[in-house]
């Protein structure tokens, strides 16, 4: 396990594989008989269903098992669960609680001072990451948060800081002053999932310089869906110049008459179109990667199954992670 | 059921038709609905309509392209429409929305008390919802001032596409909810009966409360509801308003959806929801849709016919070292007679011609591949909403950040032929 680093934030624009890659990194934390929590926040159950179980209740709950032993588990993080529970903790209010959730009071507190949502949020998966156990060890090795987007996320993680602005004294400030010590420590790093696009790097990019300025540690950088590069421009210049020929080979694959008109030689036009669009978007993609690489963090690349993904399909990027992420 | 049976989108029609005056378009995010929206207001306006675009989440070269990255949160004409009618567009400045209608309803230092309380400030920049809110509130006001006969909105980033049609009712049901009667009137809300408990309620709740937040904090929250109060009733009563306009004949609704699962089950939902509704769908736009001129050769005879090359590849190298393997021979020499056959004078190329066409196919056969789940998905939509009309729009290899790539779209958009299958 590489130095302190006990939670890890996944985000990224919308769309682009979070969840997915936080299960997977889950997974590959987990590898060898560790044990990590997925934690998810937005009350939507993606875990629930990449992992095809019933929706997850608010309780740690064993999800999967990681390759060569360790145990994967999962938690969907309720702020208003969060909140009951922390009224429970420091105030033994079971009942003041479950009335003030008649009246609708929590769900108001929770509503009205977004800040304090997050608080609740973080503080939960913040305390997982320091659990430990009566023998002074961490009951998790690694925490992993499926986290909002990139647009949200500075806000989200440094919210705790807003929040302990408004609430000037009691104990939430001092809740949100101890969760944002854990969230700007070494401890807690923010990977950003992208897609070789140019929306998701700009958003990448704009939410590095925002986490950076907020203090916040930005770990790596993952490229999901990535597309193999079959042919390059020289290549294709180098095929293009010779159409007569690609029709021979064509021909000579069994694929129809090379002559003008015949079968194998419509499809070299075709064929040479699509390589086209192909090393146009390579190029575009190469643009994108370049801006990526300015950002100066380590960087994983994980294929696009075109099949999407099942269970299989994770463990399949869990172990590409693996490969390339030390971990 | 596929889609080749499905009805198709007339999407000049629509936008042709007087009747028409507001196209929302919606979806899950990064569907297209942004694009969408931008390229049908360029088409229509290029058709003759006095339009106004109203989008939410612009790329930032989009946006730079039409002249609409300065956020003055009004419509501003956009330059060089190619046509007799003209095009308007905005970008969605959602805090200022919030701004403008406590404004335009409390006075001066009212107003001031709402705009500096903390609450209001994070309530207006984060509340879940406030953005689709603020984008109705938006489409009521630019309906409002009836300077354009077509009206066309994008929608927000959310994950769902029914958070639109969502979001302001929750906003609304919220800022009238029970527990903020409570703060701003005790003693209404609870009636005769109902008041004593309900001030032992309060007081315990707020002395709780205070014990937990700070008493502070509390106080922010007791004022800032307090202010807002007299809002409160108008908030719900134009998101209502607002709504209406959208079941009322002259809306129609698109929804974007590219070929993949999630998107077309956001799209289903969608369509369901509408129907629910009595809101009036026009159809749906499936965007970034792969497609081949080649789609008469399959992933499979692609994949065997580039492996059969690769074996033909290293015989013509000559490198004796590297055996090619007996499997290939056969086919190898079938396919060297045809060769003779159809063309000539092809030896001095003959290897890259090999290497060329080995890669073409194997490009071809991962194309044929995306082209295959994608019309699993599809067909699935359509098997489930055989009804609904449906255009296609491809995948183009580049973003869309113009005028002319909105055209591109727009063209695709509207076409009466489905393109390539
Ligand atoms: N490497 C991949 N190859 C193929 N499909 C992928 C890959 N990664 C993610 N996907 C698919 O892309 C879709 C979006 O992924 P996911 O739900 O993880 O994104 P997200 O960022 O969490 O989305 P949201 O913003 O809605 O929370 C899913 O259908 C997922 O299966
Ligand atoms: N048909 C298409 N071909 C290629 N790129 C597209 C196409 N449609 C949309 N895009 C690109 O996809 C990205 C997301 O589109 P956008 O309209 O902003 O989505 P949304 O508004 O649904 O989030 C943009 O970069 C846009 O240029
Ligand atoms: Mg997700
Ligand atoms: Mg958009």
């Amino acid at each position: 396990m590489s130095g302190l680093q006990r939670l890890h934030v996944v985000t990224g624009k919308g769309g682009t594989g979070k969840t997915t890659v936080a299960a997977a990194l889950a997974l590959a934390l987990a590898a060898d008989g560790r044990r990590t929590l997925l934690v998810e926040v937005e009350g939507r159950q993606g875990i629930a269903q990449l992992f095809e179980t019933e929706p997850l209740p608010y309780e740690e709950r064993r999800i999967a098992s990681a390759p060569g032993g360790g145990d994967v588990f999962a938690l969907a993080i309720d702020a208003e669960q969060a909140l009951l529970d922390y009224l429970q903790m420091f105030y033994r209010m079971g009942s003041a609680g479950r009335a003030l959730r008649r009246l609708g009071a929590i769900d108001f507190v929770t509503t009205i001072a977004p800040g304090l949502r997050d608080v609740l949020l973080t503080g939960k998966a913040c305390e997982a990451a320091r659990r430990q156990d009566k023998h002074g060890r961490h009951v998790y090795d690694a925490v992993v948060m499926d986290a909002p987007p990139t647009g949200r996320i500075t806000r989200f993680l440094g919210v705790n800081a807003e929040v302990a602005g408004l609430a000037k004294a009691g104990p939430i400030h001092n809740h949100a002053r101890s969760v944002m010590r854990v969230l700007t420590s070494a401890r807690t790093a923010v990977h950003l999932v992208t897609l070789l696009e140019d929306m998701p790097v700009q958003e990448t990019v704009d939410g590095v310089a925002e986490l950076r300025e907020a203090g916040l540690q930005v770990g790596a950088a993952v490229v999901n869906m990535v597309r193999p590069a079959l042919m390059d421009e020289a290549e294709l210049e180098r095929a293009a110049a010779d159409p007569a020929a690609l029709a021979a080979a064509l021909s000579a694959a069994g694929l129809g008459g090379a002559s003008r008109g015949a079968r194998a030689e419509r499809l070299v036009a075709p064929l040479l179109r699509q390589a086209r669009e192909h090393t146009e978007r390579l190029a575009l993609e190469r643009t994108q990667r370049a801006a990526l690489a300015r950002l100066e963090l380590p960087q994983y690349e994980l294929p696009l199954l075109t099949e999407g993904v099942d269970l299989a399909g994770l463990y399949r990027l869990s172990g590409e992670l693996g490969k390339q992420w030390p971990l | 059921m596929s889609l080749d049976t499905a009805p198709r989108l007339d999407a000049d029609a629509l936008l042709d038709d007087p009747q028409t005056r507001i196209v929302v378009c919606c979806g899950a995010g990064g569907v297209g609905k942004t694009t969408t929206a931008a390229a049908l207001g360029v088409r229509a306006a290029e058709r003759g309509r006095r339009v106004v675009v109203l989008t939410i989440d612009p790329a930032k070269r989009l946006a730079q392209s039409m002249g609409i990255d300065a956020l003055d949160n009004s419509p501003r004409q956009v330059e060089g429409i190619e046509g007799p009618g003209e095009l308007y567009a905005m970008m969605l400045d959602m805090k200022r929305t919030f701004d403008e209608i406590v404004e335009a309803h409390a006075e001066g230092d009212r107003a001031r008390a709402i705009l500096e309380n903390p609450f209001y400030q994070s309530l207006s920049a984060g509340f879940a919802g406030t953005q689709e809110y603020m984008a109705m509130e938006k489409l009521g006001q630019l309906r409002a001032r009836d300077s354009w006969d077509l009206i066309i909105v994008d929608t927000p980033p959310s994950r769902s596409a029914l958070d639109f049609l969502d979001a302001p009712k929750r906003l609304g049901s919220f800022l009238d909810g029970r527990f903020i009667r409570l703060l701003t009137a005790p003693a209404k809300a609870g009636g005769r009966a109902g008041m004593k408990f309900l001030n032992v309620g309060m007081s315990m709740m707020t002395g709780t409360l205070g014990k937990l937040l700070g008493a502070s904090l509390l106080r922010d929250v007791q004022t800032f509801v307090a202010a807002m109060d007299t809002l409160f009733g108008g908030f719900r009563t134009r998101a209502e308003a607002t709504y209406r306009l959208l079941q009322a004949p002259g809306t129609a609704f698109l929804v974007v959806a590219t070929p993949e699962r999630d998107a077309l089950r956001e799209a289903a939902y969608f369509v369901e929801r509408l129907e629910a509704d009595r809101m009036p769908l026009a159809g749906l736009v499936l965007n970034r849709v792969h497609e081949s001129g080649a789609a008469q050769l399959s992933a499979e005879r692609a994949l065997a016919a580039a492996e059969t090359l690769d074996e033909r590849g290293v015989d013509d190298a000559g490198s004796g070292a590297k055996s090619a393997g007996a499997a290939g021979t056969d086919t190898a020499s079938t396919g060297g007679t045809d060769t003779a056959d159809t063309t000539g004078g092809t030896g001095g190329t003959d290897s890259t011609g090999t290497e060329g066409a080995a890669a073409l196919l194997r490009l071809h056969a991962e194309r044929m591949q995306v082209l295959a789940h994608e019309r699993r998905t599809r067909d699935r939509f359509a098997a489930l909403h055989p009804e609904v009309p449906v255009t296609q729009v491809t995948a183009l290899p580049g973003d869309v950040h113009d005028l002319a790539g909105l055209r591109d779209v727009a063209e695709l958009l509207t076409a009466q032929e489905a393109p390539g299958a």
